[in-house]
């Protein structure tokens, strides 16, 4: 079926026609909603797209990096100075489709989906949002919690403080096709070190519910501490508090609360 | 609802087509231009036989609105060959073995262009991330790897 394609030359009219038409849906690198239309979605009728130049833009020269929504993973890992998202940007798919996807559109893809937005859950990033009254900035915990009802909205930016070293923030992708496939769970650890002892830990994990999470239990053992063999070990057993996965075919829940403690003690002892 | 006018370049020929509104690049290159080489898969970018080169950039066709390559260039599978004689991506392909089915190919053989034209000596871990988007259920990707390789080795002493 043919849709309606309204392509703008700026983000805020672009943020107008997606907010006044509830059928319409924002096309970035079409790895969603092209996807969605060769199945045959019918509940999207208008197609918005922006031409704006703001919305692939990178400025990442300061101690605050910030992305443009329209930003590919292709150009996240071109950009030496954003090292730190690397890994999660080359989790994410084959060449093409990191040709093709974008930050923007990773914040609603669903699980398995949506690995680089566990990397910037764990590095609080705000999420710059235009919807029918104006710009205005949304904890990513926040966004993501209410995600449902974001598709009226167009994302703009994410921005993040970048982490201290290359030890304070880590990620992983736990996948059972090498060298890619869908997450069976991603997790990824910012660890701000202060005086010898974390704080402000934030563990934030994939495919463990409806949306990316943060695993609180796990952060609180960690605050505070050094991150030493015990308590790395109190937060690997507490990882799996709070969650909710569920069984699709990369994995079933039941197999999902057994690994993310083992992940978790992983990632927070440096384990390959 | 009204048809768009659509015009890029397609294997360095102008082409000029109308689309319907949200038309992906695939079904205008297969319907509408005739060029049969990109083929459908999965239509869900999970497959990668769709693969083409949009500005020399490895893409899937079949996620691509068709109207986003207004302008641009669009390389095909059957872009490839020159005159009469194959592309040496396709003869090491024909010497390896690296078709069975052949219908991973098309994007198997797009997904390598686009590492070679930038990296002209890959190593084997290169090639594997670069055809990690395209799935072959016949060979086992050993000899397309080895055929790639092989393409690339034959370049540099060229």
């Amino acid at each position: 079926m043919a849709v309606t394609v309204k392509t703008f030359a700026n983000a805020s009219e672009a943020a107008g026609a997606l907010s006044s038409d509830r059928s319409a849906r924002y096309v970035g690198g079409g790895t969603l909603v092209m996807r969605a239309l060769n199945e045959g979605d019918v509940s999207i009728s208008t197609i918005v797209r922006a031409s704006d130049q703001a919305l692939t833009r990178i400025d990442a020269s300061g101690p605050r990096v910030t992305l443009g929504a329209g930003v590919t993973f292709a150009r996240v890992l071109a950009e030496r100075d954003l090292a730190f998202l690397h890994a999660p940007a080359r989790s994410i798919g084959g060449p093409a489709v990191r040709n093709m996807g974008t930050v923007g559109g990773n914040l609603f893809a669903p699980s398995p989906y949506g690995d680089f937005t566990v990397a910037l859950l764990a590095l609080d990033a705000i999420i710059a949002v235009a919807g029918g009254f104006g710009a205005r900035d949304i904890p990513i915990e926040e966004f993501l919690q209410a995600r449902e009802r974001q598709a009226g909205t167009l994302v703009l930016s994410v921005s993040c403080t970048r982490p201290a070293s290359a030890e304070a923030f880590r990620f992983r992708k736990i996948a059972r096709i090498k060298p890619k496939g869908g997450a069976v769970i991603t997790l990824a650890a910012h660890l701000p070190i202060s005086g010898g002892r974390i704080a402000g830990a934030r563990i934030a994990l994939g495919s463990m519910a409806p949306t990316q999470i943060r695993a609180r239990a796990a952060e609180r053992t960690l605050e505070g501490r050094s991150l030493d063999a015990a308590t790395i070990a109190a937060a690997a057993s507490a990882a799996a508090e709070g969650t909710s996965p569920s069984d699709n075919a990369l994995g079933s829940a039941w197999y999902r609360r057994e690994i993310v403690g083992v992940h978790l003690r992983r990632l927070l002892s440096g384990q390959e | 609802m009204s048809k768009i006018p659509l015009q890029f370049r397609h294997n360095g020929r102008d082409v000029a087509i109308f689309v319907d509104g949200g038309t992906n690049l695939l079904v205008a290159l297969r319907e509408l231009i005739g060029d049969m080489t990109p083929k459908f898969g999965c239509g869900q970018g999970g497959c990668g036989t769709c693969s083409v080169l949009i500005d020399g950039e490895l893409h899937l066709s079949c996620l691509t609105l068709a109207e986003t390559v207004a302008g641009r260039s669009v390389e095909t599978l059957d872009g490839m060959k020159q005159g009469p004689n194959l592309h040496p991506l396709q003869r090491a392909f024909a010497d390896h073995f690296a078709a069975q089915c052949g219908y991973c190919t098309p994007g198997m053989l797009m997904a390598a262009k686009a590492l070679l034209d930038r990296n002209p000596a890959p190593s084997r871990d290169e090639v594997v991330e670069a055809i990690s988007g395209n799935i072959c259920r016949c060979t086992g990707y050993e000899p397309i790897i080895n055929a790639i390789l092989a393409a690339a080795g034959g370049r540099v002493s060229a």
